[in-house]
């Protein structure tokens, strides 16, 4: 009790925590550890600050200050005077073109977009059969059609105009998507597997039958070759489904003079659209372009290459040399010589090269070089995947006694492929990029049209303003493809631990 | 097309639709429309408008065919070419006519397996420098920076013309039209060179178009025109006489306007009788309808309508007819009489 | 593999081509190869009836007929009366020398930006994140056009250097940036040039000999010597005292404005400093993302173990991280750089001359010879990147870890 007394003072509660001194906590103390930790990181900062402020306040201005509605360049200038403005964009030409950019000259709609938005004078006009059926003027229509999207906004002729090519990239979202993320139900890889005839369908129409007689034909040549791989092997099962292929697909007869029944599809495509007539208007491939052109050429080729790509990387491991060095010459040959040399190839030799009269349109030829080009690029992804398994996993399948096919199929490839996504979403991003190229042997991609658009009267003269349009848009798209490509490189990381 | 695009895909080994030579008419008909070889992009000669049409002064000449043949002007198909790719193009019958500014040469017309059958203008390389350089003839460039699109015939014509001359210059390559504009409006070479069609129509899109000034010298002669493939005869001649068809309609001041009305009775002129249709049958000899002519005419004008339309002396590009003028006007068009 | 054993040698059946393991694989292989050469054999049979369908042949001998057309960049001398062949020589010296000087500023403009993005400073890291970002997933054509553009537009032409014209040269009236290209003072070797060439050479050698020595010492004795102060003195000292003493052989002939355009001195061309840029500038992006994961994969438990032992950061970094890092970060370097040879076909969008724009442009367009051309042009590009990949495997090989 009493030496209680003695203690003068007793804390009963506890000191409320003291603020660190000034200059060690919040922005200051960030900044002095971030920024001004020594002299070079303070020059360094103080340089990149200023090479900020110098790059924004040279662009800002002139893209703050653009200018939208305007008919022409020159109109784009007058407007720039009358506003007093040293320096504006003129936002304009995107307005107007945009788009021309995205589909090229990839025909709208004009049905839907008149009967949707234009009834009225489609009715004064004689009705949809006599505006657009088989026997209408062209130059009547165009007239009409012309008239008609004078009125309507580039929204409404983006979203109805538009709508095959849109409901396309949409789909190919839904379809990619679960192959890019493996949470998503197992189900909807029959959905990607059915996709590329969807697509095929979409963005080329013509009959609906086409796309799935070929669909047919592919799966009843698997078929046939797996009931035959059960008596004879793989090697026997793989042979009788090319040959199957071949019989379906193309004509061999001819060759040793014999006529027929060969080949299926066409006869059976013919009877079941004179049966059921269904399908869209059929597009030719001349009329693709702009951004799309380079979402079909890079998807496609991607995804037709994948196939190839593996079957090279397989054959590079072979323990054949003859098989190993084929694959070997061809993947080093590709690989060695550019892209657009390739295209060369694809846009005036390709035709050396094919049967004499045998002939296919320039986008044709473009996605089979494109596929043979990716297809090397794909091989070396996978065969960094394949070599990448612990040695141990090849040889427990040899241990279980799976002949070279099973223990690729079951054990090898499955967790091979796994591993190399990243890096064929990778070569996606490259190749897509590599799309530009095609300018070169006149196919209408974003940089080709946006020389169609300065050829004309009113737009002669633009640059920045569609260079920047065009690298925005690739660079949306690549940009958000790189992030998935390094979450997966992360996750796969950690699965792996 | 339809299902060659599908199985074409898969077979590489070559199942398509094979190219009997003779019978691209009959192609044509049965696709119901023209395929033409167009060029990407080139100021009053071909571009497209907001919708994606294309317009100018070669188109209109695809248009005119596309209304002979199939009695419709706009049932055509334009495939952009290269100056690259154009001829392969043609040979390989991805197109059926070619139209894009391409110059009648003995090599072309022999070496490449085409035929060239006729000419729609009359050209000739030429030179555009500043106004203040205070240069009046292309003699007095030596030491200067010439802008030059690759893959033409202009390289070849410059190299000769500066080596004859003795005098030295720079060539700076440029891959399109667009750049060479670029190039030449910043300064970085002092004098651009191409078909003067194409300088004229280029110094038409320039702020200050009177800052600038084609030199007299003209160094080559550019005869452009249509071009067809080696072999079929028949649709040469329809290509050559709907070209004949708009020059003759002009000598005979048949317009859009009035075609009709001539066309609806025998005139006393019976060459106009003959190319209407009101008299004798000049269509079917060709396997055309008898009143191709009207259609053609009705659809795209004369030439001289054409030439004014896109190209002429009251549009940015501004062309004076010179020697596209008609013969009867000291020029060089001069239709092949119809009889 | 399996039990041999009463095997007898002498019945061979045909059957065993396919069901025997010992015989199999050649089988497959013998098919393999006569499908190949069938296929080979229809190519070229296709070949060669469309050739003579069009009344062409193959033949290089257009090779040696004249040009005719002009080189504006040209290392060795080319005129229109040249051959088909010299022209092709030109445009191949000017790609390699694009990429060359391509290779070499990626690297350090890599090397840099990945260096910085690993970086505390977050408005540095920032920065470099965004540029190699933006570089990275845009087209090299688009940056080739927008550098090119830039280039012709920001900079000022010729005339404005005359009197009035709001531009003027740099560095004492020697050096003129004009949006022709850059002009550079040219240096005339005069008589007596030659010693003072052969005297610098001489103590770059000696240099390199003093850095050996120097590093022999000091595993000897531990003692350094201050290598940098005389590496730099031998690298001056005796080139300057030869061009004095040899009463100044070597002169600069400075660019002047002549009728149209500079004359004199050297011109780099704005068309090789475009392409130049846009190709080191792409492909510094790629790079600086392999420095910053080689440097990242080295472990942190190497610095820590290299300051435990008492070293110094720049060390460390020098003699334990850097070694390590390097076997990580130089054999994508190198893909990369044949990525830019590669890469420098694209010289056709800023009209730069190369070997695409000359043998594989120009001259296949006069001649019609496609197939020659593409071929010859595929073969150079195939033998470039053999041999820059066989020297990636030389390096790989040298530096693998050997394990037992």
């Amino acid at each position: 009790m009493s030496n209680q007394s003695t203690v003068a003072f007793v804390r009963r509660e506890i000191l409320p925590p003291a603020p660190p001194p000034p200059g060690q906590a919040g922005v200051v103390k960030w900044m002095r550890e971030n920024l001004f930790s020594s002299v070079t990181n303070t020059l360094l900062t103080i340089l990149s600050i200023y090479l900020i402020w110098s790059v924004l306040s040279a662009i800002m201005p002139w893209t703050l200050n653009g200018i939208w509605a305007a008919g022409s360049l020159s109109e784009c200038r007058e407007i720039r005077d009358a506003r007093g403005l040293e320096s504006a964009a003129c936002w304009a030409v995107i307005n107007e073109r945009w788009l021309q950019l995205l589909f090229g000259f990839y025909p709208t709609d004009d049905r839907l977009l008149s009967s949707l938005f234009y009834a009225d004078q489609l009715a004064a006009a004689g009705g949809l059969e006599a505006v657009f059926g088989a026997g209408s003027n062209a130059t009547d229509r165009i007239a009409f059609v012309n008239a008609m999207k004078a009125e309507l906004s580039n929204l409404t002729i983006f979203f109805f105009g538009y709508w095959r090519p849109l409901v396309a990239v949409l789909l190919l979202v839904v379809a990619v998507a679960p192959i890019l993320y493996a949470s998503l139900p197992r189900g909807m890889l029959l959905f990607s597997l059915a996709y590329p005839f969807i697509g095929v369908f979409l963005f080329w129409g013509g009959s609906v039958w086409g796309p799935v007689m070929v669909a047919l034909g592919i799966v009843a040549s698997l078929y046939i070759g797996r009931f035959v791989a059960a008596g004879y092997g793989m090697l026997g099962g793989g042979l009788a489904a090319v040959a199957a292929f071949i019989i379906i697909f193309l004509n061999p007869l001819p060759f040793i003079d014999h006529g027929g029944l060969f080949p299926l599809l066409p006869h059976v495509k013919g009877l079941a659209a004179s049966v059921i007539p269904l399908g869209l208007p059929a597009i030719p491939s001349d009329q693709f372009g702009g951004f799309m052109l380079a979402i079909i050429i890079g998807t496609s080729g991607i995804v037709l290459s994948l196939p190839i790509g593996i079957l090279l990387a397989l054959g590079r491991q072979s323990n054949m040399p003859f098989i190993r060095w084929v694959c070997v010459t061809f993947i080093e040959v590709i690989r060695g010589v550019p892209l657009i040399v390739w295209l060369f190839v694809a846009s005036t030799l390709l035709k050396y090269f094919l049967p004499p009269g045998s002939s296919f349109d320039a986008l044709l030829r473009v996605i089979i070089l494109v596929t043979l080009f990716a297809s090397a690029y794909i091989a070396e992804v996978v065969r960094g995947g394949l070599a990448a398994l612990p040695k141990g996993q090849y040889e427990a399948a040899d241990s279980l006694g799976l002949d070279y096919w099973k223990s690729m199929q079951l054990i090898v490839l499955p967790q091979a492929l796994k591993i190399s996504i990243p890096g064929i979403v990778n070569t996606f991003i490259g190749l897509f990029k590599d799309t530009t190229l095609v300018v070169f042997v006149g196919l209408r991609d974003p940089l080709g049209l946006t020389n169609a658009i300065r050829a004309t009267s009113e737009w002669n003269g633009i640059y920045w303003e569609l260079y920047i349009f065009v690298a925005l848009l690739f660079f949306t798209f690549c940009f958000f493809m790189s992030r998935y490509s390094m979450y997966l490189e992360r996750k796969l990381q950690t699965d792996r631990r | 097309m339809k299902k060659s695009i599908f199985l074409g895909t898969l077979a590489v080994a070559g199942l398509a639709a094979g190219l009997a030579s003779a019978q691209t008419l009959a192609d044509v008909q049965a696709r119901g429309s023209l395929k033409c070889g167009s060029n990407e992009g080139l100021a009053g000669f071909a571009f497209p408008d907001a919708n994606g049409n294309m317009q100018g002064f070669d188109v209109a000449l695809c248009r005119a065919i596309a209304a002979a043949t199939l009695g419709d002007a706009q049932a055509v198909e334009f495939v952009p070419l290269t100056s690259q790719t154009r001829f392969t193009a043609l040979a390989a019958g991805e197109v059926d006519v070619l139209v894009r500014n391409s110059t009648w040469t003995f090599t072309r017309d022999n070496d490449l397996g085409l035929d060239f059958v006729g000419v729609n203008y009359y050209d000739g390389q030429g030179f555009m420098v500043r106004k203040d350089l205070g240069v009046s003839s292309a003699r007095e460039l030596d030491g200067a920076t010439v802008c030059i699109q690759t893959g033409t015939t202009t390289e070849l014509n410059l190299a000769d013309f500066f080596r004859v001359n003795a005098i030295s210059y720079e060539p700076v390559p440029v891959a399109t039209n667009a750049e060479g504009q670029q190039q030449y409006l910043a300064g970085a070479c002092d004098v651009y060179t191409t078909d003067i069609s194409g300088l004229a129509a280029t110094r038409a899109t320039f702020e200050n178009a009177g800052d600038h000034v084609i030199l007299p010298e003209v160094v080559s002669k550019e005869p452009l025109g249509p071009v067809v493939r080696h072999g079929d005869n028949a649709w040469g001649d329809i290509v050559r006489w709907t070209l004949f068809a708009l020059l003759a309609a002009e000598e005979h001041e048949i317009t859009s306007a009035n075609v009709r009305e001539i066309a609806s009775a025998a005139t006393d002129n019976p060459e106009i009788n003959r190319m209407l249709g009101t008299e004798g049958e000049l269509g079917q000899k060709l396997g055309l309808s008898s009143d191709w002519i009207v259609n053609v005419i009705s659809s795209v004008g004369n030439y001289g309508e054409i030439f004014e339309a896109y190209i002429g002396e009251n549009t940015p590009v501004g062309l004076a007819r010179g020697l596209n003028a008609q013969w009867t006007n000291g020029g060089l068009m001069y239709a092949m009489p119809f009889n | 593999m399996a039990d041999m054993t009463g095997t007898p040698r002498d019945t061979f059946r045909l059957s065993q081509l396919l069901y025997d393991a010992r015989y199999r694989s050649m089988t497959i292989q013998v098919i393999a190869a006569m499908l190949l050469m069938l296929s080979l054999a229809w190519l070229v049979d296709n070949t060669v009836q469309n050739l003579a369908a069009l009344g062409k042949d193959f033949s290089f001998r257009f090779l040696w007929t004249t040009a005719g057309y002009d080189i504006n960049q040209q290392i060795i001398p080319f005129s229109s009366q040249d051959t088909h062949a010299r022209a092709a020589l030109v445009g191949i010296l000017n790609t390699l020398l694009v990429a060359f000087m391509g290779c070499i500023l990626a690297t350090v403009i890599g090397v840099l930006a990945g260096v910085l993005r690993l970086s505390k400073n977050f408005v540095v890291a920032g920065i470099m994140t965004f540029y190699v970002e933006a570089m990275r997933n845009t087209p090299l054509l688009i940056w080739i056009l927008i550098v090119f553009a830039v280039m012709t537009e920001a900079t000022p032409q010729p005339r404005d250097f005359r009197e009035g014209g709001g531009a003027s040269m740099i560095l004492w009236d020697s050096v003129a940036i004009s949006n022709r290209g850059v002009f550079v003072p040219k240096p005339l070797w005069g008589e007596g040039s030659g010693l003072v060439v052969a005297v610098f050479l001489l103590s770059i050698a000696a240099i390199f000999i003093l850095r050996r020595v120097a590093r022999k010492r000091q595993e000897q004795t531990g003692e350094q010597l201050p290598v940098f102060r005389l590496s730099l003195a031998l690298f001056f000292i005796p080139a300057l005292l030869a061009f004095f003493v040899m009463g100044q052989p070597i002169t600069l002939e400075m660019p002047e404005l002549g009728g149209f355009n500079f004359v004199g001195g050297i011109q780099i061309r704005n068309s090789l400093i475009a392409l130049w840029l846009a190709l080191s500038l792409y492909t510094s992006a790629f790079i600086a993302e392999i420095v910053r994961s080689g440097i990242l994969a080295v472990s942190r438990g190497q610095t820590e173990a290299a300051f435990a032992l008492g070293m110094q950061p720049n060390r460390t970094m020098q003699l334990v991280i850097l070694p390590q890092a390097l076997r990580v970060i130089i054999p994508p370097l190198i893909s990369q750089f044949l990525n830019l040879t590669k890469n420098s076909s694209l010289a056709l969008a800023v009209g730069y001359m190369d070997v695409r724009s000359t043998l594989g442009g120009i001259t296949i367009n006069q001649t019609g010879r496609e197939i020659e051309g593409i071929l010859l042009l595929g073969t150079f590009y195939l033998i470039v990147s053999l041999i820059i990949s066989s020297a990636m495997n030389y390096y790989n090989s040298s530096v693998k870890l050997k394990e037992r």
